[in-house]
């Protein structure tokens, strides 16, 4: 009885700071509001973004200023707080495009008058999020290898954790056991701490994506630069080590020779396939977070979109968005698990059938699969 | 359509990062981890494998103590039926010795008193030999009187000699 309570009260508080921020970012002063345009307030928050939006007040907007490091092509360097550009529209000859290509990017007029891009090394919102969990992962981690030597040094070399250090060596041993070790086969200990590293920063950063506060809130995964790098990363991982037998099977496959010589189909066909294997890694994981990030978004904007229905409909419609809101939630909490593991283990597929041995061991592998 | 574009400054701190994060954790942390949980698994194991083994050694000799119990029982039994049969047996030679041992003494005594008798009869006989000759002597010295007085004689005689019989 009691745990429920505490859990309608938590679900309440949420909703409230919900609301609260959501109300303060988009109301505006004036009397008459205006539309709301929920298309680009959603796209606005998933969004990468110059400085890191907290909330507004009716004067002003209050955000964290991040560091700009640009180059410009006829300028060289700059380096400034990007609450120089919320001040004015332009800075040192660069602005925040408009509508067109270059949308919310920071650009400038070059000689010539056209608005160019300059090379972008700027310390962005997404960036900044980046490092943040990065550096919570690394602390994570390291804590609890730390813990476990300090333990050797006091000769409890068998002592077990417990509290947050044991749900993390749980968490980090049923993925190893679970996961890496069964998908990847026998050289599994050279893959592990990629994968390993791959599965947490996916997953943490999943979760941080979903806490709208500061430092969360920031659609890492839902951002494709990043599961494209990390795409990239299991692209190198299968390709760099596989073996003899793999690059056999891309190059010189066992099919009639007409495919292979003279015009090399299978050969065209096994390389769109090193390609097609990470490309859908990379989809996969965004368009997931992404279309959980827009309904969720969505769903709350309900609240602002039946303002101008009246109160009643307003308040009712609100009380809807909020419980279908608190039910995203949760799900994409789910989700959250759900591709980081499949990211991880197609990975860790991909890697193990680039180590396998000859035909013979796939056929026992893919019985043993089959059978499962 | 940004947003399928990636963006090349976030692409280039993301492979910073994201390779820091690798080298470190992979250097420093996973390893560790893992390696120290594999440890204790293994020694799980092989405790478990040890009490196993310990328990199977412990079953064995259990079984074996209750064997050696049995084949001591068994022997007790055996040796009470052994102690019984022997004191029946040695019962019964006694029983045997005694009485052929009686029958001997009464046989003994039998032919004691045969031979007693046998003595008696033997003095009897020489009595009444010496008797007869006696009376033959006596006979002798009366010879030939008148027949009726022989008779009377005799009859006398006979009475005289039956007397310290009666």
């Amino acid at each position: 009885m009691q745990a429920t309570r505490r859990s309608i009260l938590i679900v309440l508080s949420f909703a409230c700071v919900m609301m609260a921020g959501r109300t303060a970012l988009y109301a505006t002063p004036a009397k008459v509001r205006p539309p709301v345009d929920v298309k680009h307030l959603i796209l606005e928050h998933l969004k990468d973004s110059y400085h890191w939006h907290l909330f507004s007040t009716e004067e002003k907007d209050i955000g964290i200023p991040l560091p700009v490091i640009v180059r410009s092509r006829e300028r060289g360097w700059f380096f400034f707080l990007s609450s120089h550009l919320m001040e004015k529209e332009e800075y040192e000859g660069f602005y925040i495009a408009g509508e067109g290509r270059y949308e919310g990017k920071l650009v400038e007029t070059d000689l010539q008058g056209q608005e160019v891009r300059p090379f972008d090394l700027s310390i962005t919102k997404d960036v900044l999020a980046l490092f943040f969990s990065c550096g919570l992962l690394m602390f994570l981690v390291l804590s609890l290898a730390k813990w476990y030597k300090k333990q050797e040094v006091h000769g409890k070399s068998e002592a077990v954790p417990s509290g947050l250090m044991g749900v993390m060596e749980w968490f980090i041993m049923s993925i190893h056991d679970g996961m890496i070790k069964k998908c990847v086969g026998k050289d599994y200990k050279r893959y592990a701490p990629y994968l390993l590293t791959a599965f947490f920063f996916i997953f943490l950063n999943n979760v941080l994506g979903l806490i709208p506060l500061f430092p969360g809130g920031a659609n890492l995964t839902g951002n494709i630069t990043i599961t494209f790098g990390l795409a990239f990363f299991t692209l190198v991982a299968v390709n760099l080590f596989g073996n003899k037998e793999y690059w056999k099977e891309i190059l010189w496959p066992d099919v009639p020779v007409f495919m292979k010589v003279p015009v090399p189909i299978m050969q065209i066909i096994e390389f769109f396939g090193i390609m097609t294997k990470p490309m859908a890694l990379m989809i996969r994981l965004f368009a997931n977070i992404f279309a959980g990030h827009i309904v969720i978004l969505a769903l709350t904007s309900l609240v602002f979109l039946t303002v101008a229905m009246g109160p009643v409909i307003n308040v009712s419609m609100s009380a809807v968005s909020v419980l279908f809101s608190v039910f995203m939630l949760a799900l994409e909490l789910l989700v959250a698990y759900i591709q980081a593991y499949v990211f991880t283990m197609l990975s860790s597929i991909f890697i193990g059938l680039s180590r396998q041995g000859s035909h013979k061991v796939k056929t026992s592998y893919a019985v043993e699969t089959n059978k499962k | 359509m940004d947003l399928m574009i990636p963006d090349s400054g976030l692409l280039f701190w993301m492979f910073i990062a994201f390779g820091i994060l690798f080298l470190v954790l992979a250097r420093f942390g996973w390893p560790l981890v893992t390696g120290v949980v594999e440890r204790r698994n293994e020694k799980i194991e092989r405790a478990l494998a040890d009490a196993a083994s310990a328990r199977k050694l412990l079953a064995t000799l259990k079984q074996q103590e209750e064997k050696i119990m049995q084949q001591s029982r068994d022997e007790q039994t055996k040796v009470i039926e052994q102690t019984a049969q022997l004191r029946q047996q040695l019962l019964d030679e006694a029983r045997e010795a005694a009485r052929h041992e009686s029958r001997l003494m009464l046989d003994r005594a039998r032919a004691q008193i045969e031979k007693e008798r046998d003595m008696a009869m033997q003095e009897v006989k020489a009595y009444v030999a010496t008797l007869s000759v006696a009376v033959a002597e006596k006979l002798l010295k009366k010879q030939l009187d008148p027949s009726v007085r022989q008779m009377d004689f005799i009859n006398n005689l006979l009475e005289e000699s039956a007397k310290p019989e009666a």
